[in-house]
């Protein structure tokens, strides 16, 4: 084990896929020689050269769909947005060609490619630079996504994306990349794909979250278990596929759920946990579930009214009272 | 630029040119400051250097025509008339910012001066543009729009596609590149295969230009006279303005990538000193003029940031205000 950053351990996970895999190649704006914009790929081009770590024009839709065409060529491309606002442009690539290709060809052909890019509100960047779009990706079959919360999930599940022969989407949230953690040395360290995680066990109430989520849940759990209310809180790591068996499994231990996204509360991945606790664990429940999730507004710029549009500790915390003291 | 600046505008205009891009110049580096202070969050692209483009263009349009630019537009909306206190104002978050402190500092927008935004996804303005100048032409009305963007913007999608439907609807936009080198760290040659921005107009069959967006002469006459052109034919324009911008991409970058040489070669074109030589060499202003004008900035500037200090915060209740009509 080695403490590192998030950022860090992405950047080994990337280091380490491509020195196992010479198909292996990384693309984006600014990821080469200014080493990214947020420094994930930070040493790639001393250690990989030029032809492996591609500088590209401010040309979202062909970074993604040059991707699917190296994939189908036999690369297997890790293409980075510089953050997942901008993948709203390249849409019609991802939705219309990277999710559709294999299905729509019979299966005679596979993508292995995977695309990173940073996400999430909270640091003041205004309307167009603050999205949580991970429901906008979870919507569309074809791909899978994933959201680590802690360093040692982003390397052991970025390392599963890259190895992987199906396109992939791995978001990555803007305010971890400075959290530090313990990450495995391992070089084959890989978290299987559609694998949630109990980070921590409870037995009153269970909190469902992913990526910064997680990161608050187990502060609320901490602060909650001095009051004597013991929560579960299971990090979905994978948002695609789901792993419903991890989430039912705790909500029938507990009885009780919190749900928590970052992303629009309308139609947001939120609303699709909550209907399957409802569908599969309807008559255990001891109080109905509550969902903690971004404002339906656009995100403002200015700091206090931003603050009100993300779930924060102190919104989770009321949202468990509420749910400990509630019944049917 | 020569000896001959009263020939090309009067004494005045070029008094206020100066106070323009003195005020814009004023303003940004007053804004590091705020930022460092922890007032100014989020992202903030300073303009500094590019002043000359900001002004010159300006000057070239009329008061009615339609200004658009991208995420580093403070000086474009200032020097269009938008109220120092007000753009400091939004840029610390303050309910009396230009846009109640939703917007920030990428995000300036004021329809009372044709200010029609600042837009933070890179090559998002081009099409609206080009809506702009529609709804102008449809409407009669005798305005033009002109569209600012970087090099890094000429190779979205919406650039070309944009250029095309400017020049087949046959509607008055003046596209105006300012051309600074380098989109965040990439430098132009390592991002467009033909580095010569203006000369892509041809595939549009657009007129274009290529002016020394260090020289707020040189730019104020290419946008004057393609302006004019637009207006007349109500077809597009293209102008390439070259320029540097001294400070790196954002607060964030400290413009490794740059060779101190390169910055150097820039920074002895700074369009504020050479302009102010320019105008004490022709007589047009004595030190005690510019003195006088650079102080007037400074207190403007000034009293811009203790508007901002002093104003309130927007009320929560703000969060769900301005979703719908
Ligand atoms: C669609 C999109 N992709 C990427 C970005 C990130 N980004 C912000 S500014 C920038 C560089 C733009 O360079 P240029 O157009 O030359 O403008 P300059 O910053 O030099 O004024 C990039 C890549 C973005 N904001 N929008
Ligand atoms: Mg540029």
């Amino acid at each position: 084990m080695s403490e590192m950053t998030y950022r860090d351990a992405i950047n080994l996970a990337l280091k380490e896929e491509m020195r196992r895999d010479p198909s292996v190649f990384v693309l984006g704006e600014d990821v080469s020689l200014y080493e990214g914009s947020f420094k994930v790929t930070r040493g790639l081009l001393a250690e990989f050269g030029e032809e492996r770590v591609r500088d590209t024009p401010i040309s979202e839709n062909t970074i993604i769909g040059v991707s699917v065409g190296a994939a189908m060529g036999g690369l297997r491309p890790v293409a980075e947005l510089m953050t997942v606002n901008f993948a709203l442009l390249a849409m019609d690539q991802i939705i219309n060609h990277m999710a559709k290709i294999r299905y729509m060809f019979g299966g005679q052909t596979f993508l292995p490619m995977t695309i990173r890019m940073p996400g999430g509100g909270g640091s003041q960047l205004g309307a167009q630079h603050s999205q949580s779009l991970e429901t906008y990706f979870m919507h569309c079959p074809g791909m899978h996504i994933l959201y680590p919360a802690t360093p040692a999930d982003a390397k052991g599940l970025l390392k599963s994306a890259i190895r992987s022969n199906d396109p992939v989407i791995f978001l990555e949230h803007e305010l971890l990349y400075n959290c530090k953690g313990e990450v495995p040395d391992d070089p084959d360290y890989v978290i299987p794909i559609g694998t949630a995680e109990v980070k921590r066990s409870g037995d009153q109430i269970t909190i469902v979250a992913y990526a910064r989520m997680t990161v608050l849940a187990l502060e609320v759990a901490k602060l909650l278990e001095s009051e004597g209310i013991s929560c579960e809180v299971v990090d979905l790591m994978s948002l695609a596929p789901l792993d419903t068996e991890t989430i039912l499994t705790s909500v029938r231990k507990t009885g009780r759920a919190v749900v928590v996204d970052e992303c629009w509360s309308t139609c947001g991945l939120g609303a699709e946990i909550t209907s399957r606790i409802y569908t599969h664990c309807f008559d255990i429940l001891k109080a109905p579930v509550k969902r903690e999730s971004g404002l339906d507004v656009p995100m403002p710029y200015s700091r206090h009214i931003e603050k009100l549009c993300i779930p924060q500790v102190d919104t989770i915390v009321r949202a468990v009272r509420e749910v400990m003291s509630g019944s049917y | 630029m020569n000896a001959t600046l009263r020939n090309v505008v009067p004494e005045q205009e070029l008094l206020r040119f100066y106070e323009q891009m003195f005020i814009s110049r004023e303003f940004e580096e007053r804004c590091a400051e705020q930022y460092a202070k922890g007032n100014i969050t989020g992202f903030l692209h300073l303009y500094s250097g590019q002043e000359a483009v900001a002004v010159g263009a300006t000057a070239g349009l009329h008061r009615d025509d339609y200004i658009l630019s991208a995420y580093r537009e403070h000086a474009q909306a200032i020097v269009r008339g938008a109220d120092p206190r007000r753009v400091m104002a939004e840029l610390f978050g303050k309910s009396t910012g230009l846009c109640k402190g939703k917007g920030g500092s990428m995000h300036l927008f004021d329809p009372s001066l044709n200010f029609m935004g600042g837009y933070a996804i890179v090559g998002g303005q081009f099409p609206i543009a080009v809506g702009l100048a529609f709804a102008s032409r449809y409407r009669g009305e005798d305005r033009i729009t002109a569209c600012f963007f970087g090099d890094g913007a000429v190779n979205q999608g919406t650039f070309h596609e944009s250029l095309n439907w400017a020049q087949l609807w046959q509607l008055p936009v003046l596209f105006i590149c300012e051309n600074n080198f380098y989109g965040i760290g990439t430098e132009v040659h390592r991002s467009s295969a033909l580095a010569s921005i203006h000369k892509r107009t041809c595939g549009y069959d657009i007129p274009s230009e290529k002016v020394d967006g260090m020289d707020v002469i040189a730019v104020y006459r290419a946008v004057k006279y393609a302006a004019e052109k637009v207006r007349e034919s109500g077809r597009p324009y293209f102008i390439e303005a070259t320029t540097y911008r001294f400070r790196g991409h954002s607060m964030a970058d400290p413009a490794k990538y740059r060779s101190a040489a390169e910055h150097d070669v820039w920074k002895a074109r700074d369009p504020l000193p050479n302009f102010a030589r320019k105008l004490l060499e022709d007589g047009i202003a004595t030190r005690d003029v510019l003195d006088d004008i650079e102080a007037k900035c400074r207190q403007t500037v000034d009293e811009a940031v203790s508007f901002a200090e002093e104003s309130p915060w927007p009320e929560d209740s703000a969060v769900w205000e301005d979703i719908y009509v």
